[in-house]
This record gives C-alpha cells, structure tokens and sequence, in this order.
C-alpha cells in the first residue's frame, strides 16, 4: 500500500481542480458569450486533451515547461527551480490534461442559462461581471460542481501524462496510479489490487456523494408541483 | 370619425424626449428602420402596434441596448445613447431603461424580495412590494407565483431601479385568458401611476385601446403611422395600416366623382359616397369597419323602402355569404358586388333569421368609409 502515493494524488488533484476553476470560469465565460467567429478554435485547443493520446500530451507539455524553454527559464528565474520532475510541473500538466474535464461542463452550464435572465441583470444597472457573479454562476451551479468533480476524478486516475512530465520520484511525482504499475511490473499483484480498489472506493464514493448532494442541495428548482 | 392630425413622428419638438432614428438589418428579417419621439416629463404610455414579425420586440431591444442598430441615433433627453456617426452606443447598464420582456424574466434562483431589490437604487424596496401588492409574497420563490404575480414583480423590480423610460414587451401575452382581462386594467392603473414613460408593444387591438394614449403603427420593420389611439384606429392612412388595426373590409376603388367635400367611388360596380380624405387619388382603397355596416331585411317583393327613412348615404343589395357566431355577436359576410364583412348582435341574428344566400340589405354611413390613397407604397 502506497499511502505517500495517495496522498500526492489527491493533493494534485485538490489543486488541479483549484486551479481548474480560477481559470475555467473566465475561459467557459468567454467561449460562451463571446461574439468572436473564431472561438472555435480556441474551443478546439480547450478540448484537444480529450483525444490525444496522453504520452503526446505529456511529450508536448514536457517540451514547453524544460529548462531550455521560454516557460522553463521564466521558471528559473523566479524560483531557481525546474518544472520538469517537479509537484509544480505535475501541476501545470495536469490542469492543462483535465482543462476540457472542467471547461466543457461550465460551458454548458453557462449557455443554458435563459439569455433573457442576463439582458434584465444588464436593464437592471448590474454590470457583465456582476451579473455573473449574480446570476449566471448561482444558476450554473450543478454544471460548476460536475466539471469541478470530473476534474477532481480525472486528475486522480491520470497516468499517461504524469509519467512523461513527473517521471517516477517518491513523494513527489509518483502518483498512485503509477505505483499501481511499479507494483504490477513487479509482480507485486496484492499491493497493486489494494491500491487499486482504494482508488475505485474513492472515485466511487466522490461521485456519488456529488451526484446525492446535487439531488438534495441544488434542488432549488423542483419539478412544479412539489 | 374625426380624421384631423397626420403621419409621423408626432409631438413638438423638445429637449426632454426620446429621440429614437434608427436603422437595423436582421438576417432573414425586413429592415427596421424606426423614427420615433416621445417626451419623457409625461408618463404617457405609448403603444407600438403591428402585426408578428414586424419588428416591434426589436426596436424595444434597441433603445433598451440589447441589440446595436447599423445606424441612427438614440437620444433621451441631454444623453446620447447611440449614435451611428460618432460612435457612440451606451450599454444597457448605463442607459437605465426598464425592460420587461414576454416572458418577465424573474430570477428563479431569488425569492420575490431579491428580485426587486436586485438593480433597486434609492427609495425602500419594501414599499415597491406593499405597492405592487407582494408583501405576503416577498418571501417566496418565482415558481410559486401566478403569471399575474410575476407581471407584478417583473414591473417592481423595473421600477425600484428607478428608470428613465419603461419598456413592456407584449406585457399581457404569457397571461392566461381570465388573467389577462384582470391584469389589462390593473396595468393601466400601474403604468398611470408611474414617473416614466412607458412603451408598449402589442399586436391586440383591445390592449392597445385599453393601455395606450397614443400608438405607433409598425408593418414591416417601418414605422407607418402615429397619433392619439383612437384616431388612428378610426383614420388609418393606408390600406395597410387599416389591415393592421384591424379593418375587416378594404377594397379596391375608383373615384367617380368629387362634391362639396363628398367623394363618389365605385367598388366592383357598386356606388359608394363617403368623406373624401384621398387628396385628388383617383385610385383609392375604401376602408369599412365591420361594427359600422348594419344590415336591413325587407319583406319579399319590396324592394326599395318608401322615401328615404335613413340618413345614411349609402344602402346596398347583398347576399348573405356566410354567418359566423363570435361569443354575443356575429360575424356576417355579404356580397354586394364586392365582399362586406358586418357584425350584429346574435339576438339581431336571430330576430332577423340571417342565413346563408338570403337578400338583405347594408346600410353604410358616407362618415364610417375612410378613403385612403393607392399606390403610394
């Protein structure tokens, strides 16, 4: 059993998820309601992570964070440390992995929200901002929630790009999906299928506890009649 | 029928109105191209009126600042909210427009007291509520509301923000039937009560008569007529402007001759003689409201009443085409040599047994045929 393991990747993906929404939130806003012809493109960019494959992800994200790199070397400078190999790398890897897993959901949440709820916030006095704060975000709430949890899960069980950018190092980068396959390359069957079914207990119990939750904290609009 | 007073943008010139000329092409929809003024020290309701498509919703969309026209200017008062030429095109926010659309748009997610206070700007909002009779509501959430209730919070919270105009988008239509008749008259108390102008959109005749003091007539994303309710209603200044208000009969006629301020036309070769108001159009439309068309019955074989026993110009043989109950009254049509349409009363209907292929007599008073020009569009 890998406990360090675990505990890096629900630390990563605690992070991850907060990241997600910082900068979610403004990227769904704008895919939403900005008037650009060309947003698609950027909505192409926001959803690549979806279909390529993770160690192509990862190759990429290791070549823009390295040493040699415009990225890399901002790095240095401000901390004198690298990203490659590091919790940090992880990070920016894992937010940029799991950006359609939050951007997608808050999208949606947003573009359902009734045009005419925002216009009477705008007549209103109340500005774009405000408005979002005040209106659109309240009413998106379920969609929020989902694409916090999907990232949440989704960072957890990544494996792909966690090995190109975060290699293997106890503590640090080794996550508990790649303990998982330390433990089977090692023919160390028992403590791989511990950590295994920990992993789907947690996923399990996370998704579930938000799915009851949305049932009963989120019902401010029950079905008419009740 | 008094048909004085004319076309266009109506009221003096002042510094204190809304000023609105503009010019808006939609993908699929006829160009709006809407000149309007209306002084903003009244709170005189003025009601735009046209048939669906016309672009009334979106001339409201505009002066609200929902939308940007392609060019013109919107002014109100001393602002200048938009402006084609100088680049100039306020947001909603800063114009303080009350907008209220179809559909009210209350915010599901606060409760009736939250709504009202959400763009609230001085003066207690509790006073909105007791006003608008909400107090006992002011707790409860939008779904719990009639569509009367949301009317109400919708105006509430319209007016606690404290706007220069109020715009209503079809106010009454989300309502149902019973609501709907309750609420015109309520609306009208309302808005009469207000320190604001209001525009409002319909395409009801009764609400317009009911909620306006004067009317803008809208056929095809342009603005064709505007004046006090009644006279146009009464005077429409073309044949379709008469369709709009909703004139059950527009024909086609040709003048015979002019007199003494009397014009004789000839429809499908039936004389008429009605108030020449046509300038010197030989080609002009006759327009006949069905409520001033009565209908005579003579005993068979007496053709012709002796004397003249009406005042009325005009009398002509018809046939009844059809007969249609509509609630207390019915809908007759006639042929005279062209179509007529009448409305009498059932008991009428039935004392007079009107059925289908009978010969009666309509009776048309020169006063209640509005000549308009042809041809002019």
């Amino acid at each position: 059993m890998e406990w360090q393991a675990l505990w890096l990747s629900l630390r990563l993906s605690f992070w991850t998820t907060l990241i997600l929404l910082a900068i979610g939130l403004p990227a769904a806003h704008w895919l939403t309601f900005s008037p650009r012809r060309w947003k698609f493109l950027v909505e192409a960019v926001v959803a690549l992570p979806l279909v390529l494959p993770p160690t192509v992800l990862g190759f990429y994200i290791l070549l823009a964070i390295g040493p040699h790199s415009p990225a890399g070397r901002l790095y240095a400078a401000l901390t004198g440390g690298m990203l490659p190999f590091s919790f940090q790398g992880l990070l920016v890897a894992s937010v940029l992995y799991s950006l359609p897993f939050a951007v997608q959901p808050f999208t949606s949440g947003f573009a359902a929200v009734d045009r005419k709820l925002i216009e009477a916030s705008w007549c209103l006095g109340v500005s774009r901002a405000a408005t979002f704060f005040r209106v659109i975000a309240p009413l998106s709430i379920p969609s929020i929630v989902t694409g916090m949890i999907l990232s949440f899960a989704h960072t957890l069980g990544e494996f792909g790009v966690v090995l190109m950018v975060g290699g293997n190092l106890a503590g640090i980068t080794r996550t508990v999906s790649i303990s998982i396959f330390d433990d089977v390359q090692a023919l160390n069957y028992g403590a791989a299928l511990h950590t295994s079914l920990l992993l789907l207990g947690i996923s399990f119990l996370v998704l579930a506890a938000t799915y009851g939750l949305r049932r009963r904290v989120w019902a401010v609009w029950p079905p008419y009649g009740q | 029928m008094d048909c004085g007073g004319g076309f266009g943008p109506y009221g003096p010139r002042m510094a204190n109105d809304l000023s609105v000329d503009i010019r808006k092409r939609h993908a699929g929809g006829p160009e709006i191209a809407a000149a309007l003024r209306l002084p903003l020290d009244t709170h005189a309701v003025t009601v735009l009126f046209g048939p669906s498509g016309a672009g009334k919703t979106t001339v409201l969309r505009l002066i609200a600042g929902l939308d940007s026209p392609d060019g013109g200017s919107i002014r109100c008062g001393d602002e200048v909210w938009y402006d084609g030429a100088r680049r100039i095109n306020w947001p909603p926010q800063k114009r303080r427009v009350g907008y209220l659309s179809q559909d009210y748009a209350i915010f599901p997610h606060l409760t009736v007291r939250a709504n009202v206070s959400y763009g609230a700007r001085g003066g207690p909002v509790q006073d909105w509520l007791v006003r608008f009779e909400l107090g006992e509501l002011a707790d409860r959430y939008p779904r719990q509301l009639s569509g009367g209730q949301l009317q109400r919070v919708g105006l509430a919270r319209a007016l606690a923000a404290d706007p220069r105009l109020l715009l209503l988008d079809e106010p009454l239509s989300a309502l149902d039937a019973p609501t709907r008749l309750r609420m015109r008259a309520d609306l009208r108390q309302l808005l009469a009560g207000v320190q604001a102008p209001a525009i409002v959109v319909t395409h009801d005749r009764t609400e317009a008569l009911a909620l306006g003091d004067s009317i803008a007539i809208m056929i095809d994303g342009k603005l064709r007529q505007a004046g006090a309710v009644e006279s146009v209603f009464d005077c429409p200044a073309d044949a379709d402007v008469a369709a709009a208000v909703g004139v059950e009969t527009i024909c086609p006629a040709r003048v015979l001759s002019r007199s003494a301020g009397l014009v004789t036309v000839e429809i499908a070769g039936a004389p008429l003689v009605a108030v020449d108001t046509a300038g010197a159009s030989a080609d002009v439309y006759a327009c006949i409201r069905a409520e001033s068309v009565t209908i005579e019955r003579h005993p068979p074989g007496e053709r012709n009443p002796p004397g003249n026993a009406t005042s009325a110009r005009n009398r002509l043989p018809a046939r009844i085409l059809s007969v249609i109950p509509e609630g207390p009254l019915a809908r007759v049509t006639l042929d005279c040599g062209f179509r007529l349409t009448a409305i009498v009363t059932r008991q009428s209907e039935r004392e007079m047994h009107l059925r289908e292929g009978e010969q009666v007599t309509a009776v048309v008073k020169a006063t209640s045929i509005r000549i308009v020009p042809r041809g002019l569009d």
